[in-house]
């Protein structure tokens, strides 16, 4: 139930190679999240697995079968989009109706399956209510409720979350974990954002141009990242990267350091830099460090406040069993 | 969204439009073109032995040929003179703030919407006739003689009856355009110390020449196969005063049964029109986004 | 303008603009008004507007009398509506595949039948004369149908295309991911969403049709002939009864005068092809 498998996968747009061969497993229940800067080819894959574009060549197994040449309606997925495309001339009801009204099941079942959905969502007060009607989050969760009667073998969601102010997002991307937990069923979840990846993924899927990265589970992904775009695109601030001699001294081409594992000091330490933007968060600092010699700008984060003035000289010491170190192709060296 | 599904279905979707219209351009045209190098006249049936250029020849020298010519560019020139400076002109001020602007501009849209036969015989007869029509019964009452419009002035009766009925279409496109005019430019080249003058030249007709240059090719297409006009008013007389190009296709055509000329001209026709089209055709592929 | 217009400024504009409107006008309200008055006072006195001699509908009575009006009333009706309706049939599809499934293709597709609106009718006359003579389609109102579908089918693709281009493909490929067929996905989902656009369709290509004034007098005579031709059996001497003429005018005018009041932005959107926004 949900396994879903790529075998080979290529997409092509015209001449345009966009996704190169890849292969890909999702096991049952698991919550996979695609992540990847704009233009990665994460929407794309989604949109290969959902069926609402062709394949190049390769399979797409789902549950075992081949389902490459099935129309989406066949697939039993259920996707959910960034802008909801909710049906903008039915009721809440009629919409989440639609796809059982499709698949012509009776009116009595229709509206048990749409009470459940309306009571597991909170929807219930404004079945009657049209889209053009309904709040952000409404709407989404609208989405989702058209997405869950149909009790698909797994959800696809694309990067339904981008079109919510950043609280509304907080929240609602709880909800969705909480029906993770509740449903047991597959997600794969299209994000640009590394935060909800990593709050949100049992296990994710990096892209970049259409290749994989790396798959692995959050914490795998934080702290053995495998390539230099992995390194810098998962943790937030971004991994300083540190190329030359500081680098050679440890047998490596480029050496990383997380923002998190650096302690600074006025009177002393490894690096020596002049304080530039301090951005203080109360709960945290990131320092952004000038003239080091070693990169433009490396950035610090310290635990809790500290003051610090523009232009102040400051010391900076790694922890050396955080450091990463990577290869002149970029790869990982253990 | 491209799925084989989707693309093939799409191919299904859209050719009856494409059948219907290929056959609808290709075989008439191809006909017509086939006919116009035949002596095929509809009085005389039998043989229609093939005439090379002939048709060709004789209906450009002959006279009324010319005129044909003349008329029509007067008539497509007038009409374009009158509609496109009077359309900027009320377009500039339908934009103007006002009482009643809905009713003014239902008023002065109407003109379009009426069928070009009912204006037509509604102009000759009751406004332009001398003896019984409004301008005739006004101008006597004054004491002056009437003009006999459709005798003495035929063609630019014909053009002015034309103006009327496309004048709101202009001012419709050209209105429409000049809303779209950011009015914080106006008022910033104000703030900027421009003259209306100046304002006008430099800001008002830039933004408004595509829409006029749109207006005066879309009319030009149109305006070129003015038909009904002048069949109701002067059925192209006196003489050939009043006969355009179309008119004097229609002649040959319908009236003569001179199949093979009536083509021949047809063929005129279309590349007379075609020339338009091209520079038309050039401006809708610039805007469209597919 | 931020800045309010004075009052008096706007009554300026108004009284120009105003007598403009009213100078425009003027023959529809004029034809009106005389199409109400005996024969006799029309020629007397057509700008008297206070009816001393009263009201008549005599010569509306007439003109339904000697020349049947509403046979040809009906035949523009029909034609109207039924090339309009045939041509929706094509079109829709025609437009679906255009908006949703585009390729490299579409953007010529789409100026080429555009480009067959610019056909000079007069160019194709003869063959079309000839063929409807050889297939018994003259003083048809089906041959008239068809032929007046087919000159403005470019302009309902092109109007029902501009239209769906507005509608989110999500929202289609959402009814597609919850199983619907195309017919379903059209019928249920597109339509009810292009509805407005669609009528916007339907209420241009009435117009158009309703006022063709070129193959509807050619290739008709007294049988199929509509109001367009009808008319012109008031050339003459017939054009001298004014009152007679300003009656079957308006009757044949009025409705369209309707019409046009609703859809002055779709005569922008469908007359320019996209070249003004």
């Amino acid at each position: 139930m949900g396994r879903i498998q790529l075998n080979q996968v290529q997409k092509k747009f015209g001449d345009v190679e966009v996704i190169p061969p890849l292969d890909l497993e999702i096991d049952e229940g698991e919550f996979v999240v695609f992540v990847g800067p704009s233009g990665c080819g994460k929407s794309t894959l989604l949109r290969l697995i959902a069926g609402l574009e062709d394949t190049t060549s390769g399979i797409i197994s789902i549950d075992g079968k081949d389902a490459t040449d099935l129309p989406p309606a066949k697939r039993g997925l259920a996707m959910v989009f960034q802008s909801y495309a909710l049906y903008p001339h039915m009721s809440v009801r009629k919409n989440i109706a639609f796809p059982l009204r499709m698949a012509k099941l009776d009116k009595a079942k229709q509206n048990e399956k749409i009470e459940a959905a309306a009571k597991a969502l909170n929807l219930t007060d404004y079945l009657d209510r049209k889209p053009g009607q309904l709040s952000g989050g409404q709407r989404q969760r609208v989405a989702i409720g058209r997405a869950i009667v149909r009790e698909p073998e797994a959800f696809l969601f694309d990067e339904p979350l981008s079109n919510l102010d950043a609280a509304l997002r907080v929240g609602m991307r709880l909800e969705i974990m909480e029906l993770h937990k509740k449903l047991s069923t597959t997600m794969v979840y299209v994000t640009h954002d590394q935060v909800e990846a990593m709050t949100m993924a049992d296990k994710i899927v990096v892209l970049q141009n259409g290749v994989i990265e790396q798959i692995g589970s959050p914490l795998d992904l934080y702290s053995t990242p495998q390539n230099k775009f992995v390194a810098g695109f998962i943790g937030s601030p971004k991994m300083n990267l540190i190329q030359g001699s500081e680098a050679e001294k440890q047998n490596a081409a480029t050496i990383g350091i997380r923002p998190e594992h650096l302690t600074v000091s006025k009177t002393d330490g490894l690096w020596k830099g002049r304080v530039g933007v301090a951005e203080h968060l109360g709960s945290d600092t990131f320092i952004h460090i000038h003239d080091t010699g070693l990169l433009d700008v490396m950035t610090a984060r310290i635990t809790g406040n500290i003051q610090v003035q523009q232009d102040e000289i400051i010391y900076i010491t790694p922890a050396l069993e955080q450091l990463h170190r990577f290869d002149s192709q970029g790869v990982r060296l253990t | 969204m491209a799925t084989k599904a989707s693309k093939s279905a799409a191919r299904l979707m859209i050719s009856p439009a494409v059948v219907l219209l290929l056959g609808w351009m290709l075989v008439p045209l191809c006909m017509t073109v086939y006919f116009s190098f035949l002596y095929y006249n509809l009085l005389q049936p039998g043989a229609t032995p093939y005439a090379g250029w002939d048709n060709y020849y004789w209906f450009i020298t002959d006279p009324s040929f010319q005129d044909a010519i003349y008329n029509t560019l007067a008539l497509v020139g007038g009409v374009l003179c009158i509609t496109t400076l009077g359309g900027l002109a009320t377009a500039m001020l339908l934009d103007k703030p006002m009482f009643a602007k809905g009713v003014i501009r239902i008023m002065v849209i109407a003109p379009f919407f009426v069928m070009p036969t009912v204006s037509a015989l509604v102009w000759k007869n009751m406004f332009m006739n001398p003896v019984n029509g409004i301008f005739g019964r006004i101008v006597t009452g004054m004491g002056f003689p009437p003009i006999d419009f459709f005798g003495q002035y035929p063609l630019a009766s014909i053009t002015f009856i034309v103006s009327w009925m496309w004048l709101p279409f202009s001012t419709l496109i050209l209105l429409t355009a000049l809303q779209s005019l950011d009015q914080e430019q106006l008022e910033a080249a104000e703030m900027d110390g421009a003259s209306w003058i100046n304002r006008f030249r430099f800001i008002m007709l830039p933004h408004l020449a595509r829409a006029i240059t749109v207006v005066i090719l879309i009319q030009t297409i149109f305006l070129l196969s003015i038909f009904a006009e002048i069949l109701v008013t002067t059925n192209g007389g006196p003489g050939t005063a009043t006969t355009n190009l179309t008119y004097l296709i229609y002649v040959s055509s319908l009236l003569q049964f001179d199949v093979g000329m009536g083509s021949a001209g047809g063929v005129l026709a279309i590349i007379l029109a075609n020339l338009v089209a091209i520079f038309l055709m050039r401006m809708i592929g610039k805007n469209l986004d597919v | 303008m931020a800045r309010i217009a004075s009052r008096n400024t706007k009554l300026v504009n108004s009284a120009i603009a105003g007598t403009l409107g009213f100078l425009m006008f003027f023959p529809i309200i004029w034809i009106l008004i005389l199409s109400f008055k005996t024969e006799e006072n029309a020629i007397r006195a057509p700008l008297e507007i206070l009816f001393h001699s009263g009201w008549t509908m005599d010569s509306f009575a007439t003109v339904q009398a000697r020349s049947d009006y509403l046979k040809h009333f009906s035949n523009s009706v029909i034609i109207a509506l039924g090339s309009t309706f045939i041509g929706l049939l094509v079109a829709i599809p025609a437009a679906w595949s255009m908006a949703f499934v585009p390729s490299k293709n579409t953007k010529n597709v789409l100026m080429w039948m555009l480009s067959t609106k610019m056909l000079p009718p007069v160019g194709v006359l003869v063959p079309i004369y000839l063929l409807f003579r050889d297939f018994n389609l003259l003083d048809t109102r089906i041959g008239l149908t068809i032929v007046l579908m087919l000159i403005n089918l470019p302009i309902i693709i092109w109007m029902l295309y501009t239209y769906f281009k507005e509608i989110p493909v999500d929202i289609l490929e959402a009814a597609r991911m919850d199983g619907a067929t195309l017919r379903e996905e059209i019928l249920y989902v597109l339509t009810p969403m292009a509805l407005p656009g669609i009528a916007s369709t339907v209420l241009l290509n009435i117009i158009l049709a309703w006022n063709e004034a070129f193959w509807t007098i050619n290739l008709t005579a007294a049988n199929a002939a509509p109001l367009t031709a009808f008319i012109t059996s008031y050339s003459s001497p017939e054009g001298l009864f004014h009152a007679k003429l300003s009656a079957a005018s308006i009757m044949a005018i009025a409705p369209i005068l309707v019409m046009g009041w609703f859809s002055q932005k779709q005569l922008v959107r469908g007359l320019t092809f996209g070249a003004v926004k």
